[in-house]
């Protein structure tokens, strides 16, 4: 018996409407979380005066974390992570994490595009640090077939 | 670097063996709350074998690959210029706890772009009965000297 969380129906969507936001705080105990699950230990994730050594404006998230975590209101929205089929980011701003006030990072996910056909929808990603975007060409792919 | 790495195959890596609470681990540092990440019955019930690997999960079997790539000395990428440029995950199945993964590095791009050289790494992830997985695509960018 499969019951699943229902993904949301195809026909009720239309291209540019909003289907999550969320705001993260990201915290440099987080950072060290993620290196530890994820194996990247690069100390600009999470000492200062390497992240300064380098010519870095300070500690940063690891791009990866960024784009996990960015990826999540969707997975909420479509009701199993098993239906994201496929996930691009490209980088292009590093987000800061204060050692004693972290950092905000907020997601907006949007239908981009719907395929009718296939059943599935790409959902695009605004990811924001400091007011400004972190990543380019954030897209998800989900089926709800 | 060296452009002739183009189309360069580098050996499968060992099998990983993905467990249940390397799993939640993972999906607690990515903020991952979905039950079917953590709880087997609830991933059982939505029709999967075991709990279910975030997305972005992949990176920790893909990173293997490009370790190797970094460590090809005869493809000259100095490591500490290099900067993650672009990710991408293609999914023909979410990795599940108890999945036996080989991971196979292949350089699908190389390509010099002012004083910087990006190279595009394409790793296939199959399981142990052969099927694939995800590929899981990185793009690497190398600073010149300049940059």
């Amino acid at each position: 018996m499969n019951d699943a969380v229902a993904a949301p129906a195809f026909d009720s969507l239309t291209v540019g409407d909003v289907v999550a936001e969320a705001a993260y705080h990201l915290t440099r105990d987080a950072l060290v979380r993620y290196a530890g699950a994820s194996g990247d230990f690069n100390p600009i994730h999470y000492r200062d005066d390497v992240a300064a050594s380098v010519g870095l404006p300070g500690v940063l998230a690891h791009g990866m974390l960024t784009m996990g975590i960015a990826v999540q209101p969707v997975v909420d929205w479509a009701g199993d992570g098993a239906r994201v089929t496929d996930y691009q980011v490209r980088f292009t701003r590093p987000v800061v994490v204060d050692a004693a006030s972290g950092a905000e990072v907020g997601v907006t996910a949007k239908v981009g595009q719907l395929d009718a056909e296939a059943r599935t929808v790409r959902i695009d990603l605004t990811v924001t640090f400091n007011e400004a975007t972190v990543l380019g060409k954030a897209q998800v792919r989900v089926a709800l077939a | 670097m060296n452009p002739e790495i183009q189309g360069r195959v580098y050996p499968p890596v060992e099998p990983y063996l993905v467990g249940r609470e390397k799993i939640r681990e993972f999906a607690r540092a990515v903020f991952a709350i979905d039950p079917i990440n953590h709880d087997p019955d609830a991933a059982r019930r939505a029709g999967h074998s075991d709990v279910v690997a975030p997305p972005t999960f992949p990176v920790v079997v893909q990173e293997r690959t490009l370790a190797q790539l970094l460590a090809d000395d005869d493809a000259g990428i100095d490591f500490s210029r290099v900067v993650h440029g672009e990710q991408r995950f293609s999914f023909t199945r979410p990795v599940v706890a108890g999945d036996e993964l080989t991971a196979q590095l292949t350089v699908t791009g190389v390509k010099t772009l002012g004083g910087n050289a990006m190279v595009t790494a394409a790793t296939e992830i199959t399981d142990a009965a052969g099927g694939h997985v995800v590929t899981a695509t990185s793009t690497l960018v190398v600073r010149g000297d300049d940059a």
